[in-house]
């Protein structure tokens, strides 16, 4: 016993040692990021910019909900220059708590479509995350499918798979259908869909997409890239893509994004890497990493996603998503969709 | 030492060491200022009265279950000898060093509708067939059991072999058969163990998320993270963690006061706990049924996640995993150092501690293993960051622009006293059952010969604690090995641990490709267990 304490003595002084050390840098050159845009999503595109100019990027990555709070408590001795998420409402509520700064950029208003950024400049879109309607093509005639709205009808009734509400981009989703139908009109949607679901709702997209598959249900709602990562690997997935609503208000979008925080010490550097950002190449790259669609029309498409055809998507501002997001959450609880 | 000295220095530990797990609990409290009310008014509404039940329903299930499985093992593999128990009684403790949320996963995936074993079963046999469904309320309870029936089993087992052959073989003098002498004497001498592994038992599955969200049950760590993460409303989540945390304190308290009435100090422990030879079925039956437990929790899991990881490793595993498995045991293992001697100071400080204050700040101490870690990261991360910021003001005062950046709350220094306010329950558990084993009436003996204080600590009480020391040890340093989210809160820029990894992938829901990470956890902690499982074997 008394060696193994030895032991685990030294290998604390060790850790301790090691702690004094990790001060961030503050050389000019230097780019701190707070990403809750995973690491082997981002790396690769950092690293880039780090070859293409030699302004040298630190990041970390946690739930951007983590991070916000993290800003918040730090304030103005915050390292951070940038905080990047996978999510529109959550760069919102940044931005509602004054953590984000306007930016001016004719570079960044030209490259990122206007409904897609903060209209004060705060925050900005980098690659669109498309949410919409999967179906099994053997059970179901695409001609019956039209809205997300109408899963709500007795059609679909023990057909229907839904991912859970915990889930941020069904809160934005029923956020963006609050914005354009009202709250009365979302509430009897989000009602129906809850009586015609086939079984309880799924804890990720990837599992709905395989009960589609598998038969327990015939039509889902997920995100595209997730069908990109198993067609990917499984080409002959029984699975189908539809574009909701082309007719009425076009695909539900989300967006992964970034702002420059209040309280960076490097905010012009800050602006050109988000401008790089938002440019063509990057945008491909960006995007092409996790199968999404780039922000800037101009970007190529990865071609398996490209094969799904394009699409009208929504255009209501993303702001929508975050300022709603609460009471999307508190009719989904109404509602009974758990 | 006079007692008064020993008082005072004993509430003045209780009081450093409730501190960790006081800050967030503060910040939960300063939390109550923001106005919160319309997210309440709807919680209250809607969602906390069916989380509260499913919540007490799960911890009375898991409580329950983890009891019974646990000391079934340990009393079979204490007291009885049967085919492949020496490879029991370390194996048994495997399943620890698999993450829960990992775990519920592998399951999820493994069981549903649309997994191998029901597509095999509907094929095979009727196109209607179903089983229960994984995601549930029954199936997180039976994860959970499979994860955490360690605590209890470790805790029982190190306390049945302290207990040794004297309380046994006296029951039996006086005419007791052996299952009667142990339900009798033996059972009672083991009960603050088992207490206590239940307690640390509750107190995760009052925590966890993981498990919860992957199978679809919603508790109130999934109705606090639902205020936060979508109403936006930190305040109302602290404000419900601050519920959860008194709640847990109140419940520890209250079952510390119904035993802290009977004494359950062993007189002398002293000879080897006798061994019953199992002959035919019986040796059969304890084989089986020790061998099921174990591949259900650990065998068949593993080989699930080592063919994910197997697919992925060609183009995932790199030179820098020998870098995030060093880290991952290198903060375990000091971090479990850090923790086990703090649980020694709070164990002695305890001891015999009868001020209400100084005992309910001891108890305060242990409830950060009931808050969901990443709300005590948060509620942590806040007052040592302002800390941070008022001491760089200073700086600045003084120095003006040659200060120095300051950056406490992203140093292994935040990240150590968080795991402190976590873990120490895990600690103080199997600290606090080892020290009332120790008969005071030996203290007094040791006292009578002159050795008192330190000396006492060292000669008397070390020796009689190593296998509690032991089972604290490994049980911390299986958790750090697993723990996420203060470590991905506090860590330093561009350090990476292996359960950093497992959320890099996760993040996205790439679960297979987590799976690597999450194989090279299990193999990193196994080694260390088996080490030190052994060890308890020797030394109990």
């Amino acid at each position: 016993m008394p060696h193994v304490f030895s032991l685990l003595a030294a290998a604390t002084l060790a850790a301790a040692l090691t702690a004094v050390a990790p001060l961030p840098a503050v050389a000019a050159e230097t780019l701190v990021v707070y990403s809750a845009r995973n690491e082997q999503l981002i790396k690769p595109v950092f690293d880039a910019y780090t070859r293409e100019t030699g302004i040298a990027i630190r990041f970390t990555t946690g739930d951007a909900a983590v991070l916000i709070e993290r800003l918040a408590a730090e304030g103005k001795n915050s390292p951070a220059d940038l905080l990047m998420t996978v999510d529109a409402g959550e760069l919102w509520n940044a931005s509602q708590r004054g953590l984000l700064q306007p930016v001016k950029s004719a570079t960044l208003e030209r490259n990122v479509p206007a409904h897609l950024r903060d209209p004060d400049g705060r925050w900005f879109g980098l690659s669109m995350r498309a949410r919409t309607i999967f179906y099994s093509p053997q059970r179901v005639d695409p001609k019956a499918l039209s809205t997300y709205e109408a899963l709500a009808q007795p059609a679909w009734k023990g057909r229907l798979c839904l991912r859970t509400s915990k889930k941020v981009y069904n809160q934005s989703l029923v956020a963006m259908m609050i914005a354009r139908d009202g709250e009365t009109k979302t509430e009897q949607a989000v009602r129906g869909w809850v009586a015609n679901l086939a079984t309880d709702v799924f804890p990720n997209d990837t599992a709905l997409l395989e009960a589609i598959a598998a038969g327990q249900c015939d039509v889902g709602i997920a995100n595209t890239y997730y069908y990109g990562r198993i067609v990917k690997e499984r080409p002959d997935f029984p699975v189908r893509v539809f574009w909701a609503n082309q007719a009425s208000g076009g695909v539900h979008v989300n967006i992964s994004g970034a702002g420059v925080t209040q309280h960076s010490r490097n905010v012009t550097a800050a602006v050109r890497f988000l401008e790089w950002l938002s440019g063509p190449r990057a945008q491909s790259h960006f995007a092409a990493v996790n199968m999404e669609y780039p922000v800037n029309p101009t970007a190529a498409v990865d071609p398996i996603v490209k094969s799904w055809g394009s699409f009208e998507p929504s255009l209501i501002n993303m702001a929508e998503a975050g300022r709603l997001q609460p009471a999307a959450v508190q009719l989904m609880d109404r509602a009974g969709y758990r | 030492m006079g007692s008064v000295a020993r008082r005072s220095w004993a509430g003045a530990a209780l009081a450093v060491l409730a501190l960790p797990a006081l800050l967030p609990l503060l910040s939960a409290v300063a939390a109550w200022a923001a106005p919160a009310g319309e997210v309440w008014a709807h919680q209250l509404q809607y969602v906390l009265p069916r989380v509260a039940v499913n919540t007490v329903l799960l911890l009375l299930v898991v409580g329950t279950s983890t009891a019974l499985l646990g000391t079934a093992l340990a009393w079979l593999v204490a007291a009885h000898e049967f085919p492949g128990r020496r490879v029991f009684a370390w194996a048994l403790l495997l399943p620890l060093a698999v993450p829960a949320y990992v775990l519920a996963v592998v399951f999820a995936g493994a069981l549903d509708y649309a997994g191998p074993l029901q597509g095999w079963l509907r094929q095979a046999f009727h196109a209607g067939l179903r089983l229960p469904p994984i995601r549930s309320l029954g199936g997180a309870a039976l994860v959970l059991t499979l994860c955490l029936y360690p605590y209890v089993y470790l805790l029982a087992r190190v306390a049945l072999e302290a207990a040794g052959s004297r309380p046994l073989e006296a029951a039996q003098s006086l005419g007791l058969d052996r299952d009667t002498a142990l339900r009798r004497v033996l059972l009672p001498l083991v009960r603050p163990a088992v207490a206590a592994g239940v307690a640390l038992v509750c107190m995760e599955t009052l925590a966890d998320f993981g498990v919860v969200a992957a199978l679809n049950v919603d508790t109130l760590t999934t109705a606090i993270y639902r205020a936060w993460y979508g109403m936006y409303s930190i305040a109302a989540a602290l404000q419900m963690a601050a519920v959860l945390g008194l709640v847990a304190s109140a419940a520890v308290w209250l079952e510390r006061r119904a035993r802290g009435a009977r004494g359950y100090a062993a007189q002398r422990p002293a000879g080897e706990l006798p061994r019953r030879r199992l002959r035919g079925g019986a040796a059969l039956a304890a084989t089986a049924f020790a061998g099921t437990v174990l591949a259900v929790a650990f065998v068949l899991p593993m080989a699930q996640l080592v063919a994910w990881a197997w697919k992925h490793a060609a183009v995932d595993l790199d030179a820098r995993y020998w870098a995030f498995a060093g880290r991952s045991v290198a903060l375990a293992a000091s971090g479990a150092f850090v923790v086990v001697i703090a649980a020694l100071v709070h164990g002695y400080a305890l001891r015999g501690e009868r001020r209400w204050w100084a005992n309910g700040l001891g108890r305060m101490a242990t409830t950060g293993y009931a808050i969901p870690g990443t709300v005590l990261a948060v509620g942590l991360f806040a007052p040592l960051a302002a800390l941070n910021g008022w001491l760089q003001d200073r700086l600045d005062a003084l120095l003006g622009a040659a200060a120095p950046q300051l950056f406490l709350q992203g140093t292994l220094l935040a990240m150590f006293l968080a795991y402190l306010a976590r873990f120490l329950a895990v600690g103080a558990g199997p600290v606090e059952s080892g020290l009332e084993r120790i008969h005071r009436h030996l203290d007094e003996a040791a006292a009578l010969l002159g050795v008192r204080g330190v000396r006492r600590l060292y000669r008397l009480h070390l020796p009689l604690l190593r296998g509690s020391l032991a089972a604290a040890a490994i049980l911390v340093f299986v958790d750090l090995m697993k723990e996420l989210p203060i470590t991905l809160m506090t860590r330093p820029f561009g350090f990476e641990t292996l359960a950093v990894r497992v959320f890099e992938m996760a993040a996205e829901g790439e679960w297979q490709r987590a799976a690597l990470p999450s194989v090279l956890i299990v193999a990193a902690g196994v080694i260390p267990v088996v080490l030190l499982a052994r060890r308890v074997a020797h030394v109990a």
